[in-house]
């Protein structure tokens, strides 16, 4: 069961702003789902290693050589706000 | 529909070749039947005029339609989230750089659920696409828009995204051919990555023999995704039976999957064809593939959350303003991600966190390992296992909507062979009564392959296609 608590908890690490009627419905959502998900804890599972990766690659390497990158002002152009050729950003300040 | 848009892609590349055919003409031909879209299944069209390179290419004057996942230098790509509205991408999927590499063009851009979050295309911040066989049900998702545009002959092929079974069952829930392939076969750079161990890009189309083609053309290592390995040649299918194969059925099929009897019929009569084709059916233990659903709900959100955290309203996409970072960052993702993602973002920052993490994270990649060993035990005596695509044929729109794990039921049968990295097909089967009473619907089968096996898939799907002969077509 994931209470109110763990609800707002996640939602900070997640950077995510819920309302409080997003908190209630997230809250019975998560239970349900993680409920049907724990069916997984009845398998025996000690001597399996994790699959990190399906494909057996290894050190996927290219040659170390300086080419062009994307240009600087092409890059901000999706950007919200930039200021002197950099993304600017609100202050981060009122974070204590 | 006129004698030009009845044209399979690889006629329609032919005829091209051969010079007779124009490609503006059959251009032209397209973006007027793409224009006609009452099914929302295009976000963004192209007005038309460029031509394409490669006019000796595979896929020559061949329109596409590209599902909005993949970034299209200059055209609007938005993944079908409010939180990309405007973003314009400085450079082009390598996916769609191969296809219009090979001559094809970007007819247009396709609808699709959020981030390919769902499984019914309801997530699409620009509103729901309809099947064209019933404008009251849904296409299936993630990739509904590319699977109803080639069913509605508003597009003569399409590419999408697979990631649990989004590739695969829109194509079974619209009655045409979804091709997933082997992680690794097709690059994934300039892919909006929803869960990078498990996305892979494939083909939607009309007939077998088209996705072939494509496949061919997408497939391919790239410089740019170094877990993309390519697979060589692909073979245009031309297989006539079935002789010396051998179809696995996984054992328990139908006890607790919840499949429809409509579509449990159509399965059955299908491995009977496989018989008569000259093919062997026996039933094989996949003991974990019930799993699935578990492992993969932990797995693929728990990768979402940690991509999805680049959409912070500073580099690109949409910002909420605030006095402070922080702020800002929680603003513009409460108002930027839809219900569908942020219950997934929740999911997986939930199973990663601190305390958690061993007992979701971890053991759902033992889990994936399970499956992963079960599959390769099964192609130790078998050529292909097979399976319904979709336990139900397409469903009334809002029918799921309240209820987010019947919703991820929907991929009980999809969800296997992402987690393994195998490549699977669904070809159209038949059709079936929905449970309600009404019109029938398509039911995909499934036919999957050792990975990359996709030859010998498409061979085998290619003579089940032709001895079934599904000519039927959606409604006007």
């Amino acid at each position: 069961m994931i209470d109110r608590e763990q609800v707002l908890h996640v939602a900070r690490l997640a950077r995510l702003r819920l309302g409080e009627e997003d908190v209630e419905r997230m809250s019975g959502e998560l239970s349900t789902i993680l409920e049907h998900v724990d069916r997984i804890a009845e398998l025996d599972l000690d001597e399996v290693e994790p699959t990190d990766h399906v494909v057996d690659l290894e050190n996927v390497l290219r040659p170390d050589e300086p080419r062009p990158s994307w240009p600087r002002e092409q890059m901000l152009e999706q950007a919200p706000d930039t200021a002197e050729s950099a993304f600017r950003v609100p202050s981060p300040q009122a974070e204590a | 529909m006129s004698e030009l848009l009845g044209l399979t892609v690889a006629e329609a590349a032919g005829r091209i070749r051969e010079g007779a055919l124009s490609a503006a003409e059959y251009g032209q031909a397209w973006r007027e039947a793409a224009a006609g879209d009452r099914l929302n299944a295009y976000l963004w069209t192209a007005e038309g005029g460029e031509e394409g390179n490669g006019a000796d290419g595979a896929l020559a004057g061949v329109p596409i339609a590209v599902k909005d996942i993949f970034c299209t230098e200059g055209v609007p790509t938005t993944a079908a989230s409010r939180i990309l509205e405007g973003y314009r991408p400085p450079y082009t999927a390598t996916a769609v750089r191969r296809l219009t590499g090979a001559g094809a063009r970007v007819l247009g851009k396709t609808n699709m659920d959020e981030f390919a979050m769902g499984s019914s295309n309801e997530n699409s911040a620009y509103g729901p696409v309809l099947n064209p066989w019933d404008t009251a049900r849904v296409p299936g998702g993630s990739s509904g828009g590319s699977a109803a545009a080639v069913a509605a002959g508003l597009a003569p092929c399409a590419i999408g995204t697979d990631t649990g079974g989004s590739i695969r069952q829109p194509a079974s829930l619209c009655g045409i051919v979804g091709l997933k392939p082997t992680y690794g076969a097709v690059s994934r750079y300039g892919m909006i990555a929803f869960a990078s161990s498990l996305d892979q890009c494939g083909p939607l189309t009309r007939d077998v023999t088209d996705a072939a083609l494509l496949l061919g053309v997408l497939e391919g290592r790239d410089p740019c995704d170094s877990t993309s390995v390519g697979l060589g040649e692909v073979r245009l299918p031309g297989r006539e039976d079935l002789r010396g194969l051998r179809f696995a059925v996984p054992s328990g099929i139908g006890e607790e999957d919840g499949i429809e009897p409509g579509v449990r019929d159509v399965f059955e009569a299908t491995l009977r064809r496989i018989e008569e084709l000259g093919g062997e059916v026996d039933s094989a233990e996949l003991t974990h593939a019930p799993h699935g659903i578990s492992a993969y709900y932990v797995i693929a959100p728990a990768e979402a959350s940690s991509n999805l955290a680049r959409y912070d309203g500073v580099r690109y996409g949409m910002r909420v303003e605030a006095p402070e970072v922080i702020e800002m960052y929680e603003a513009t993702r409460a108002a930027g991600f839809g219900a569908e993602v942020k219950r997934r973002i929740m999911l997986g920052t939930y199973a990663l966190s601190s305390g958690y993490y061993e007992a979701y994270y971890g053991r759902a990649q033992r889990v994936r390992t399970k499956i992963a060993e079960d599959f390769a035990a099964a192609f130790e005596g078998f050529d292909f296992v097979v399976t319904p695509t979709s336990p139900s044929v397409a469903f009334g729109l809002g029918e799921k909507t309240g209820d987010p794990l019947a919703m991820y039921l929907n991929d009980y049968f999809t969800v296997p062979m992402s987690l393994a990295g195998i490549p699977a097909i669904s070809i159209p089967a038949g059709l079936a009564e929905p449970p309600g009473g009404g019109a029938r619907l398509p039911v995909g089968f499934q036919i999957a392959a050792p990975a990359f096996h996709e030859s010998e898939l498409l061979d085998a799907a290619y003579a089940l296609e032709q001895s079934i002969g599904f000519e039927a077509k959606p409604p006007a």
